[in-house]
């Protein structure tokens, strides 16, 4: 039983990884622009499918693709927030941007169905079927990677918010817009180039999802986004390094549940983030906090 | 008192208006097979065609399709042709109610196919119950629509809970020491998928064969990581699968490679039928050996079985084994309808439903259609196939006509 509980552990602990690369474009875009992006999981399943087209059509390894898809996704995400989230303004923004995101998801989804069709479609490379034997188990190479690539994402993220100018801009965007404005950022620019940010990182989220989920179709987003919309709540809405942590404790928690009853699984995680959000309204690390940083 | 009987020659002649209007609605939608009337037979369904069952609605509308297409060829139905009224669900129970109800009321169609998966065939019969319409279907084959009883409900299909009985019967014909000792029975909760997996289960167990692991996990689950990790950790002779797609298997497939574990039979409830989809997923050398039970396939050996494959991949393009299970009942569903509307010469639902329960044995691509009491098709041939060397062959039950050899243990993965 020890055997198994140490082994679910370290399953949860590196699909942790894989959803808070997913989640992470989801809890920058809220942190600075205050937007609910519920089109974050067809950003995923569109990621997943241009490393699809690579892969297949163009023979490029899913790593070195990323190269290609993280910076499509960086001008598809600043195309969709010019088109489709500048132009709203005032009272009525925030729900406004809401459905503007779901209208996005659906003409994203309309567009995958018609360019690749309902059937599943999947990632596949050498270390999507292959693992190491560490610490006494076998660990999927796919996992590791994934795992290793959220832990460096985040880690650039989290350098370029506050080591560089325009994470200075981005973080005075956070705590006040109408005072950044007055101390000469141009918050309009900064606000497109977060939202290009936050999808082109949902690009490598989306390549390991698209290796581990055994298969992919258009509709795959819509599974997804409940669950990331949950892992940025229990973080606290625009931590970037809560998002890993929250997302660890998720699918540590299923994977440890699993061993009695997994019907109990999901349940089990969403009863502990209303218990812990009962006692920390603002999220583990709470968006106060994170914008104060 | 001459108040009394205005009113009452008031209600008499509302009443006599009613009637009159029932009436001439009852005769427009149950007697539609008047010789004048050369307008279209429309036959209305709801399918999904984008949701989580997508693949599947998308071969049925293909199966509905060619079906309509093929009877349209020979002169349609009592001389009319057949136009297919086809809404979306969105996989979506919810939303299946409601196509159906506007099918019926607002498009006012004359008969009704069913759509994909029990989840969605369960609320939809019961709207079509509800206006009288026969409801003849093929993927809704679970307990979850038969327990309701309803009288309009016919499934051409193979009844769900039977459809691993092959294999159990293959199990009981080894003898003990040639059968596996353990087995896990991991099963998504499903409809479809648990029934027939509990159904083994039990019965694999008064044969000796021990469960070291029976679990059943949430449906929708992005990642089956650390259940199939559990299964392979018990390293059993045997897995039995209760998988609805190719995302489920190809899960369990992956993490058992990476656990470096290979059961010596692996059998899943549906997954390896998907033909093209499923080899994609795993690989060619993956799928050696994998077992699914069916009740059809691209190479059936029945005449009207095998025009139908040609045609759809001179319709649709492919071979023929990208054509899957899904095509072939929906296009027995149209076969089932068009046999009982020749035979009635009518297009009353209430004939149909009569003609359907008076024990007639039908013919389908599928094989022979006949229907108990509750619209389940007794007659329904249950198969189990695998893959072996790419290719998709039927492997019990070891008597029948066109069964070869079954590869145990299974070959080890090599994709």
């Amino acid at each position: 039983m020890a055997n198994q509980i140490a082994q679910a552990i370290a399953a949860g602990i590196l699909g942790g990884g894989v959803y808070a690369l997913m989640a992470a474009g989801l809890t920058l875009i809220f942190g600075v622009l205050d937007i609910i992006n519920v089109a974050q999981g067809i950003f995923v399943v569109l990621g997943a499918y241009l490393s699809y087209v690579l892969s297949v059509h163009l023979h490029i390894d899913l790593f070195v693709g990323l190269l290609i898809t993280v910076p499509a996704m960086f001008i598809i995400g600043i195309v969709i927030y010019w088109l489709f989230i500048r132009p709203l303004r005032g009272a009525e923004r925030t729900s406004m941007t809401l459905l503007a995101c779901f209208a996005v998801a659906l003409i994203i989804e309309g567009i995958l169905y018609r360019e690749f069709g309902s059937n599943y479609v999947s990632l596949k490379a050498w270390y999507t079927t292959s693992s190491v034997h560490l610490f006494g188990f076998y660990l999927p190479v796919i996992y590791l990677l994934g795992f290793g690539l959220a832990v460096v994402a985040i880690g650039l993220i989290y350098l370029m918010l506050y080591r560089t100018k325009f994470g200075r801009a981005v973080r005075a965007t956070m705590q006040n817009q109408t005072a950044a404005r007055l101390v000469g950022i141009d918050v309009n620019r900064v606000a497109a180039l977060t939202f290009g940010v936050g999808t082109a990182v949902t690009a490598i989220g989306g390549m390991v999802f698209g290796a581990i989920s055994g298969g992919f179709t258009p509709n795959s987003g819509y599974d997804l986004i409940s669950r990331l919309l949950a892992i940025v709540i229990l973080a606290g809405m625009g931590s970037i390094g809560g998002a890993l942590a929250a997302a660890v404790f998720m699918t540590t928690a299923e994977a440890v549940v699993d061993i009695w009853q997994p019907t109990w699984s999901v349940a089990v995680f969403y009863l502990a983030m209303v218990i812990i959000l009962t006692v920390r309204p603002q999220g583990i690390f709470g968006r106060a906090g994170v914008r104060a940083q | 008192m001459r108040s009394l009987s205005h009113r009452a020659r008031f209600m008499a002649l509302g009443a006599t208006v009613a009637l009159g209007a029932a009436l001439v609605a009852a005769c427009s939608s149950s007697n539609g097979s008047s010789s004048a009337n050369k307008s279209p037979i429309v036959i209305g369904t709801s399918l999904s065609l984008t949701g989580d069952f997508s693949a599947d609605g998308q071969a049925f509308k293909r199966g509905y399709e060619l079906w309509a297409s093929d009877v349209n060829a020979k002169g349609g139905l009592l001389g009319r042709k057949v136009k297919l009224e086809i809404l979306n669900d969105n996989s979506s129970p919810t939303q299946v109610d409601t196509n159906y109800t506007d099918l019926i009321t607002v498009k006012h169609v004359d008969l009704t196919f069913g759509p994909f998966s029990s989840l969605l065939t369960a609320p939809a019969a019961q709207v079509a119950h509800r206006y009288g319409y026969a409801f003849v279907e093929g993927a809704g084959g679970s307990g979850l629509v038969f327990s309701e009883k309803l009288p309009n409900v016919f499934d051409v299909a193979l009844p769900v809970v039977n459809s691993l009985d092959p294999f159990i019967n293959w199990m009981k014909s080894l003898p003990a020491s040639q059968r596996p000792a353990t087995a896990a029975y991991p099963s998504a909760d499903d409809p479809f998928a648990s029934p027939q997996v509990a159904k083994t289960q039990a019965t694999l167990e008064s044969l000796g064969i021990k469960t070291v692991y029976s679990k059943v996990f949430p449906e929708e689950v992005p990642d089956y990581l650390p259940n199939a990790n559990l299964v392979a950790s018990k390293k059993p002779d045997m897995v039995v699968l209760g998988s609805t797609d190719v995302p489920t298997v190809s899960s369990f497939m992956h993490a058992f490679q990476q656990q470096h574990f290979n059961p010596k039979i692996f059998i899943a409830t549906a997954g390896p039928d998907q033909g093209g989809a499923f080899v994609s997923a795993v690989g060619a050398g993956n799928a050696n050996g994998m077992m699914v039970p069916n009740a059809w396939f691209p190479g059936f050996q029945k005449a009207s079985s095998m025009k139908m494959v040609n045609e759809y991949v001179q319709k649709y393009g492919g071979s023929a084994s990208d054509v899957n299970a899904d095509v072939a009942e929906a296009y027995s569903v149209g076969e089932v309808v068009a046999q009982a509307v020749d035979h009635n010469k009518s297009l009353s639902n209430s004939k149909i439903i009569s003609y359907l329960h008076s024990g007639v044995t039908l013919d389908s691509v599928e094989g022979p259609v006949m229907f108990n009491a509750l619209g389940e098709n007794v007659k329904a041939i249950a198969f189990v196939f695998q893959w072996q060397n790419g290719q998709y062959v039927q492997v019990l039950p070891t008597n029948a006509q066109g069964s070869k050899s079954i590869v145990v243990p299974k070959p080890n993965w090599s994709g």
